[in-house]
């Protein structure tokens, strides 16, 4: 197979970015989409190496930067934002599980960074996701010392609270949620973290506390809010629902209610 | 006798009170003194993040590092199956010691004792913990914790959250390590590589850290340093590890003085996506859950298997009779349920007679069509749905349909950085956790056991081990990493750095490790023989030369730059391969995932050789170019019977 790619090129945060479009062929369509960047960037690479395709006027920026690494859907690394879709075009599937075959013969495929003030662009498609770490470290975990358990089945929990709670806990942490959402709020991203707890026992004590701390952490990093587009959810790899927004909304109101 | 290098520290007594012993004998830091020390943690994975953790919450001032964004993305988190633990909650007589003994066993007897004992020991409070921090393990309606069996066990004591076991248990760590980031006892360096370790009199004293978003060379000093990063199952570029996952910390800790123990126990696991073609960068596990009902086969025919390769017939159109289901022929009383080394050396003697099912002749089908009928549809689909769903989206072909087909890939390394009972490394200072060591599964890893162990020794082994050495360090200073030693390492990796940008070749990076990949497929794969392996080096060597003539690094070094990063880690995937190669070489016995051509039964079977090979190798290096040194640590079982390992009848 064969495409056009037009890739976001920036050096780095501070930069102007632009498009520059490349052509690519003899693609498999059993491979990867990263696998075809990685083909790319081999031929950018062999290009910028070649003193004659320089003096040619070869003007490659090198070869494209992109988050990556377990390259089966559960790191949450990789970010790409492909013709208008986080994570493409096939439904719940990370950027690494998308697979050629998806696309036409001859397509041209626009990709770039996801895009969100909290976010900034590091070089090419690599975002800057610290804010996410922020927000846990606000208040996404429980607050027990190691040593300090008591033995685990002694905390009985319903099967479907534990299902319900995995279900949220699934989040991969990618921001496909952030670059989808058109106020760029994280909302989903918090609301998996504060329902999957706030389901079990564990979660209780510290849950007033973890849905105010992590919503005002959220807020203070320039995130936008919630107007209940449902967007995220849609294009969530891994299928989080809105209803833990409405978890995180009942938490944190409650929360504020007993202020 | 043993090597007066390699001083095991293993405590006297019965199996069952050497962990309490030694815990008593250990001196305690004082909580005021404790705020006083440093220490750096290099990786976030299970381990690394368990222990800055639990270190943090001692009192410590920790700094962890990590070369993702965030330490959320570890390769821990694509564990899928579960974590052991001897809970015995199935009441189906499990216990610590039969826990121990499964691992000694189906390490082929090349672990050791009390350290697995420990393991097993502390296995139950990894459970609790995890619950604790709200893990939400799979439940019974009852409310209480379910269990799966997983291979080469009789009991059920596997704990399990779906097929993301290690994503959850990854995510609790990194809580509590968030915890204690916003406590301000773990200082996180997210981006960061550790590029060299800096030594000074004979103590580990800090590291040289590159910031990957600046590339700038960072000095961080500490009082000890960990190192929880991981495997170099990457040195083979195809395998089912992380894209990034490298053996280069503990590379730079080999150089600088550290033992590297048992390096050629690497564990292929049968199971595997086949390759598709030469696009490929990775590897995709299938459950081994999937071995309980699947049985594999190839044709017995070899004019069918042409067939299937020119998409003539499908393997659902040959019939039952010219099927050869291998396993249950060659192992009758395992079949397809044989141990990984086991399952993996047999298929490749299949398509190395030219039974390969596929264009490129590796991989053998792996069918349903038996256990469809059998048990129907509805309960195959909720024994491994998920798994079939994932394996058509990768391949568009439907394993309800038509058979999967599988390959083994490069999965674990057992092998890792030398330490004794305390998990410290031959250099003072300077400690090992989790996949990065050697120490708990000998030749080979049950499933299930790589998770209970970095969590054993970030929880629960090495926050209390460590503290023997720093009681000894609090009335030290701040490590001063102004210091020669600091400068001289700092140095050192900018000439490292400056030489890969001086080459100015044509080739890129993964163009040679791919090629270091294939010489390592092929000598130090599924069957090894000392022509084969002193070809590898040679090749290696050669290799190696051509890198440093003709690699292609683009860009500069104080930017974002992926391939400067490659080509760090492919230098130290060089020194990995070759020294997997002298182990290899030396151990000329057949044991766990080890396999030497030379040392086999008449039927073909593993033939392990206690009597001259019943010690840890641990490596010295001896400069670059020289042949390390080999050291040897006996290992004596005093508490189990060492026995043949026997699938067949």
């Amino acid at each position: 197979m064969e495409f056009n790619l037009k890739i976001w090129r920036q050096k780095n945060a501070k930069a102007k970015g632009h498009f520059e479009t490349y052509h690519i062929s003899g693609i498999e369509e059993d491979a990867s989409f990263l696998e075809m960047l990685d083909i790319l960037n081999e031929q950018l690479i062999r290009e910028g190496s070649d003193p004659v395709a320089v003096e040619r006027g070869c003007q490659s920026s090198g070869p494209v930067s992109f988050d990556h690494d377990c390259r089966e859907g559960i790191c949450g690394a990789c970010s790409l934002y492909i013709d208008g879709r986080a994570h493409g075009p096939d439904d719940h599937v990370t950027t690494c599980q998308l697979f050629m075959r998806h696309f036409k013969n001859g397509a041209t495929i626009t990709v770039e960074p996801w895009r969100s003030a909290a976010f900034p662009v590091i070089k090419d498609l690599v975002v800057d996701r610290g804010a996410f770490d922020k927000i846990l470290q606000a208040g996404g975990f429980i607050s027990v010392r190691t040593g300090s358990a008591q033995d685990a089945n002694n905390i009985l929990i319903p099967h479907d609270k534990a299902e319900e709670s995995m279900d949220a806990a699934a989040c991969v942490g990618c921001g496909a949620c952030v670059a989808t959402c058109k106020n760029g709020s994280a909302m989903l991203f918090v609301a998996a973290r504060v329902s999957s707890l706030a389901l079990l026992p564990q979660g209780r004590p510290e849950a007033k506390r973890r849905a105010k701390a992590m919503v005002a952490k959220m807020d203070e990093l320039g995130f936008g809010n919630c107007t209940n587009t449902r967007a995220c959810e849609l294009e969530c790899p891994k299928g989080i629902s809105v209803a833990h927004i409405a978890r995180l909304n009942r938490e944190f109101l409650s929360a504020k209610f007993s202020d | 006798m043993s090597d007066t290098k390699l001083i095991s520290k293993i405590p006297e007594g019965p199996l069952e009170q050497k962990w309490s012993k030694r815990k008593s004998e250990i001196h305690l830091v004082s909580p005021n003194n404790k705020r006083k020390l440093e220490i750096i943690v290099v990786g976030t994975g299970l381990g690394g993040a368990s222990a800055a953790a639990s270190l943090g919450e001692l009192g410590y001032n920790v700094k962890i590092f990590c070369i993702s964004d965030s330490p959320r993305r570890a390769h821990s988190i694509a564990a899928q199956g579960g974590i052991n633990a001897a809970k015995n909650y199935q009441n189906d007589n499990d216990s610590v010691y039969r826990l121990f003994y499964d691992t000694i066993k189906g390490g082929d007897y090349r672990s050791r004792e009390a350290n697995v004992y420990r393991l097993a020991e502390v296995s139950a409070a990894i459970i609790d913990q995890c619950v604790a921090q709200g893990i939400p393990f799979a439940r019974e309606y009852g409310g209480y914790l379910a269990n799966r069996s997983f291979g080469g066990v009789q009991v059920s004591r596997t704990f399990y959250a779906r097929g993301q076991t290690g994503q959850q248990l990854l995510l609790g760590a990194y809580a509590s390590l968030n915890k204690e980031i916003a406590n301000g006892s773990v200082k996180s360096y997210p981006r960061h590589e550790m590029l060299d370790l800096v030594v000074v009199n004979g103590e580990a004293k800090g590291i040289i850290a590159r910031n990957l978003v600046t590339g700038q060379l960072e000095r961080f000093g500490a009082h000890a340093v960990v190192i929880a990063t991981g495997g170099y199952g990457n040195t083979y570029f195809l395998s089912t590890n992380a894209m990034n996952s490298n053996g280069s910390a503990a590379m730079q800790c080999y150089r600088k003085g550290a033992f590297f123990a048992n390096p050629c126990f690497a564990q292929i696991h049968p199971t595997c996506i086949p390759v598709h073609g030469d696009q490929q960068c990775k590897l995709t596990l299938m459950s081994e859950s999937l071995r309980n009902d699947g049985r594999i086969w190839v044709p017995k025919k070899l004019e069918d298997v042409k067939r299937l390769r020119n998409h003539e017939v499908k393997a659902s159109q040959i019939p039952e009779e010219d099927r050869d289901y291998y396993l249950e022929r060659r192992y009758p009383a395992f079949g397809n349920l044989v141990p990984r080394d086991v399952a993996s050396r047999a298929a490749k003697e299949r398509c190395d007679a030219g039974f390969g099912v596929n264009e490129t002749g590796k991989a053998v089908f792996l069918d349903f069509s038996d256990a469809i009928k059998r048990l129907g549809h509805q309960r195959v689909a909720e024994r491994y749905g998920n798994l079939f769903e994932m394996y058509e989206k990768i391949t568009a072909s439907s394993p309800w349909e038509e058979p999967m087909m599988i390959y083994p890939a490069i999965h674990y390394t057992m092998g890792g950085i030398w330490v004794d009972y305390d998990l410290q490394t031959t250099i003072p200072g300077l400690y090992a956790i989790g996949e990065a060591n050697f120490s708990d599964h000998g030749g080979n890893r049950l499933g299930a056991s790589a998770l209970m162990q970095g969590l054993a020794d970030g929880y629960f082994v090495l926050p209390i081990t460590i503290g023997d050495y720093l009681s000894h360090k609090f009335a030290e200073p701040k490590t001063d990493v102004s210091v020669k030693e600091f400068t001289q390492a700092e140095k050192a990796v900018q000439a490292r750095i400056d030489r890969l940008f001086a080459i100015k070749g044509t080739v890129p990076v993964d163009v040679i490790h791919k090629k270091l990949g294939n010489i390592m497929w092929e000598y130090v794969g599924m069957a090894r023989d000392a022509e084969g392996l002193k070809k590898a080096i040679k090749e290696i060597k050669e290799l190696k030369e051509y890198f440093y003539e003709n690699v292609y690094v683009p860009g500069s070094q104080f930017e974002f730059n992926q391939e400067l990063e490659k080509a760090l880690r492919l230098e130290d995937f060089f020194e990995i391969g070759m020294l997997m190669a002298y182990d290899a070489l030396n151990r000329n016995e057949s044991c766990g995932g080890h396999f030497r051509i030379e040392s086999q039964t008449e039927e073909g079977e593993a033939k392990r050789d206690d009597a001259n090979y019943m010690y840890v190798a641990a490596w010295e290096y001896k400069g670059e170019g020289t042949e390390p040194e080999l050291h040897k640590e006996p290992l004596d079982y005093q508490f189990i019977e060492v026995k043949t390992r026997n699938y067949k009848d």
